[in-house]
């Protein structure tokens, strides 16, 4: 298991593992070109969840299935499968694994979720991956959509042949808002105590986030096709195989050819590996604004320095990212500022 | 009758401890009665109003330590209002006047007042532990009064209590002479902590073994407290940075490695994850872990530190543990007896995705051949987890399961749950205390009469079908002392069957059921013995007596057995009939 000390002091040996296995993942197939909306995943999921629903449950889930909701946070959108999570060099400890066939064992595996529904990932994944302390503001920040939240959590621990079933108990309150609960009284059974202490140390840890000096550094993220942007705070990653992961698991796969921090090192291969990956126009292409407001290839720059220059992010489809021959001038740039 | 003086009875009765045992001995004949109750130190009253304070000094004039429970148990969740009762003035102060030599007092989901703790230190010279549990109503003005005049005190623990912190300076009132202190826990305070006086408390109190800090001790004084207390066996950390500079961190290091001898953690309030090897090396030594208010621990990291915790007998842990940390725990803590898994996410606003489900449930049933006890709070389960856990474990004492949806039923059958809790019932013929949740009929609670033969407590929420279901517990438990109900369909029919049942038990609370006004007086006409308590804190009712409509239904009904009759404290919204 890598640890935290890993994650700090050896960047550059975590990020040559994510780059071999970026290689190894496109040539294995497993992933296929998927689109934004992942509509062919979510109708699939809201097909076989309609059968045995509720009334309202029915009305939400195919709501669900023509909404563009992607890895909201808090959603518990169906995972990837486990090589995808070869990319971070954080261990999942606390994600279920998804193996790509339905598990046969009921209840060992039920905390498996329904891999063929698709990658969406909630965005509370993301952020439990990267255990940061920061993390915590990001699920208790208020982002919309709290029905389509709940809606997600249909699927979120289904044993996969069992998930039609599974899901009319598991949408707890995707039909009712999460008000309904709090009516309530003394429910559920926990001290009050208790409840008062845990909520001011959530408060608390917000409060720490909140003081300009704790660093976080947010910026927008856009991709091509999606309704609305999301935002990312980059210093809760430590090199650019995290912040792919995370990006990853918050819209949908696309190839981040470059994971090393150390730009320069494994450049040229990188590159190649980019246009190639352009070329056959099935991937998605990570790209920067930077402060001079050009777009740039992400991860040709150390690290800490993409830090300081990255205005916006923006996921765009690979063929139209050709026009990025953007390696020559960002060691330019870099060269510039160094 | 007695073959043996009195003398000699009397030693033979100071092996017997256990107070049930020692209430049965009493019973045997007048002269044993005499000789036990002139013996007796320690007294547990279940239920302050069952009795009143001159008739217990009356029977047991020598005591030393008393247990006094208040509320019912409900009140933790709010269901009781405030000023409902619970007052321990009128105790102390009786003890006080009859001059008997207390030395222990142990007080859960009472009030307590700032009044009452200095009566106590100033009347008992020998006072030497108090312990306060979910209790309210005091200031750290009582504590002070406390740490100045309690000369002999060994033991302050205050555990989940609703204190107001005055930011005064109560440690300060330790005198320098004391130095008596075994154990000291203030993690509830939430104000600001003189540390430089606890540390000089910590350093002059040799025989400290346990101390639990609040959220306002840091990480640089928790090092030199332990430093200065490396015999520590319990230790309740307070707040951890979240960036511990590296210097402070190495000298808590440094101060852990030394402290060989505790086998206790709990508190992290507020902690970095980045902090928690600091206690790796002492993990293996470890017996309970109590992590649930670690709100910011991720599973990884809670899982890294539990790995080490082999000998682990207690664990107390949040659901952000997840079913993958559980499985952990179960390869892990073989030793494990009992388990508590709270909820991270109270207020149900987040779709906690590591949230713990059946699955965790049963890896641990599986692992842990010694778990007797479990409070779990999940989002689901299924029958056929139940059922395995009931054949993993048959040795549950205590087996409280919260699914936090009212109603839900089995989520891959759709079934209701009655299956599941039948199991345990049925496998776990020790089970003295079970909490049900879920979607239940009344068919479980068939099941629950049928084979709960030891069961002592019971908890129903949203739950069951007719009147027959409290019928199947009532005929069938013939050991249950408490049973609390709430959101359940059962009326008058189950409540009036057997009136008699009632005397046999401690209490019986019921809210939001279909019991009436007209059931509640028809049961408390023939029972002398029992107080009927209607709490109802609607205004509009209080004023329509003359008119009152014995149809309707009560909202809260606490009856509790009594040899002192009425209670004279109840606020005006408590009614007794």
């Amino acid at each position: 298991m890598s640890t935290e000390e890993e994650l700090q002091s050896n960047v550059s040996v975590a990020s040559s593992s994510p780059t071999s296995n970026c290689i190894s993942r496109n040539t294995l197939g497993g992933l296929k070109e998927h689109n934004y909306l992942g509509l062919s995943d979510c109708s699939s999921v809201g097909s076989s969840t309609l059968s045995p629903l509720a009334e309202d449950d029915k009305a939400t889930i195919s709501l669900k299935a023509t909404e563009l909701t992607l890895g909201l946070p808090g959603s518990q959108s169906p995972a990837r499968d486990t090589e995808l999570n070869l990319l971070s060099p954080v261990q999942l400890d606390e994600k279920p694994f998804f193996p790509l066939l339905p598990s046969k064992d009921e209840i060992c595996s039920s905390s498996q979720k329904n891999n063929a529904s698709g990658n969406k990932r909630g965005f509370s994944d993301t952020m439990d991956q990267f255990a940061e302390a920061k993390s915590s503001v990001y699920t208790e920040k208020n982002w919309m959509f709290p029905e389509a939240a709940a809606t997600q959590s249909v699927t979120k621990k289904d044993v996969p042949q069992n998930i039609p079933k599974g899901q009319s108990s598991t949408t707890n309150n995707s039909s009712s808002p999460p008000a309904a609960k709090a009516q309530i009284v003394g429910w559920p059974p926990v001290r009050s105590y208790r409840k008062n202490t845990l909520a001011t140390t959530c408060k608390n840890s917000d409060e720490v986030d909140g003081r300009p000096g704790s660093g976080a550094l947010f910026v927008k993220v856009s991709m091509d096709g999606a309704p609305y942007l999301r935002k990312v705070d980059l210093r809760s990653y430590a090199n650019y195989g995290e912040l792919s992961s995370a990006l990853e698991k918050m819209f949908t796969t696309f190839t981040l050819g470059q994971c090393g921090s150390n730009g320069a090192a494994g450049k040229d291969m990188l590159s190649e590996t980019k246009l190639k990956d352009l070329l056959n126009g099935k991937d998605y292409v990570l790209t920067y604004e930077d402060k001079d407001g050009d777009w740039m290839l992400v991860g040709d720059v150390p690290w800490e320095m993409f830090i300081d220059v990255c205005k916006k992010l923006k996921i765009m489809k690979g063929c139209d990212a050709i026009g990025l021959a953007a390696a020559p001038r960002a060691m330019e740039k870099s060269k510039m500022r160094a | 009758m007695n073959y043996f003086p009195d003398e000699v009875i009397e030693h033979v009765f100071d092996f017997v401890v256990s107070h049930r045992d020692r209430n049965s001995i009493s019973l045997v004949c007048k002269s044993w009665h005499k000789i036990e109750r002139l013996s007796r130190k320690e007294v547990f009253i279940g239920n302050c109003y069952a009795i009143n304070p001159e008739r217990l000094i009356g029977r047991f004039p020598c005591l030393k330590s008393l247990t006094l429970k208040g509320k019912p148990h409900f009140a933790d969740f709010n269901l009781v209002p405030h000023e409902w009762g619970g007052f321990v003035l009128p105790w102390i102060e009786a003890l006080a006047r009859s001059r008997v030599g207390l030395e222990e007092l142990r007080l859960k989901r009472m009030v307590v007042t700032d009044e009452s703790l200095e009566l106590l230190s100033r009347s008992f010279a020998n006072f030497k532990s108090l312990v306060l549990v979910s209790c309210e109503g005091f200031t750290t003005d009582g504590l002070a009064s406390i740490a100045a005049n309690c000369r002999q005190l060994r033991e302050l623990d205050l555990q989940e209590n609703e204190i107001d912190d005055h930011r005064g300076q109560w440690l300060n009132c330790f005198p320098d002479s004391c130095t008596t202190l075994i154990s000291l826990n203030f993690a509830c305070l939430k104000g600001e902590t003189n540390v430089a006086a606890l540390e000089r408390l910590v350093a002059r109190s040799p025989n400290l073994k346990s101390l639990k800090l609040n959220r306002a001790v840091p990480l640089d004084a928790l090092a030199r407290l332990m430093s200065c207390a490396p015999q520590l066996v319990d230790l309740g950390v307070g707040s951890y940075e979240n960036e511990p500079d590296p210097e402070s961190f190495a000298k808590l290091m440094t101060a852990i490695e030394k402290c060989m001898s505790l086998r206790s953690l709990s508190g992290f309030l507020e902690v970095a994850p980045l902090c928690l090897p600091a206690f790796y090396p002492i993990c293996q030594n470890l017996i309970s872990l109590n992590l649930s208010y670690a709100a910011e621990i991720q599973g990884n990291h809670l899982i890294k530190l539990i790995q080490l915790c082999k000998r682990l007998q207690r664990l107390w842990i949040l659901d952000s543990i997840g079913d993958k940390g559980l499985a952990v725990v179960a390869a892990t803590c073989k030793e494990l007896q009992e388990l508590r898994v709270f909820p991270s996410d109270v207020h149900g606003e987040e779709d906690n995705n590591a949230a713990v489900t059946e699955v965790g449930l049963v890896a641990i049933s599986a692992g842990c051949p010694k778990l007797h006890s479990i409070l779990y709070f999940c989002k689901q389960m299924t029958n056929a987890a139940l059922i395995a856990v009931a054949k993993n474990c048959p040795n549950f004492i205590r087996f409280r399961l919260c699914i936090l949806e009212p109603h839900k039923p089995d989520h891959i059958t759709s079934q209701s749950l009655d299956e599941g809790f039948g199991a345990i019932v049925q496998a776990c013929k020790g089970l003295r205390r079970l909490s049900v949740s879920g979607l239940l009929t009344d068919q479980v609670f068939l099941y629950i009469g049928m084979y709960a033969e030891q069961l002592e407590m019971l908890s129903i929420a949203f739950a069951g079908d007719t009147d027959k279901g409290m019928l199947y517990v009532l005929n069938g438990c013939k050991k249950m002392r408490k049973l609390e109900i709430r959101d359940s369909p059962f009326g008058n029919a189950a409540l009036l069957a057997d009136v008699g049942r009632y005397e046999t038990m401690r209490s019986l609370w019921m809210s939001s059921c279909e019991v009436t006004l007209g059931g509640c007086k028809r049961l408390a006409q023939n029972s002398p013995r029992l107080n009927v308590e209607i709490i109802n804190e609607n205004e509009n009712n209080r004023m329509e007596q003359n008119e009152e409509d014995e149809r309707e239904k009560v909202d809260k009904l606490y009856l509790y057995r009594t040899v002192v009759g009425t209670r004279k404290d109840a606020p005006p919204y408590v009614r007794i009939l």
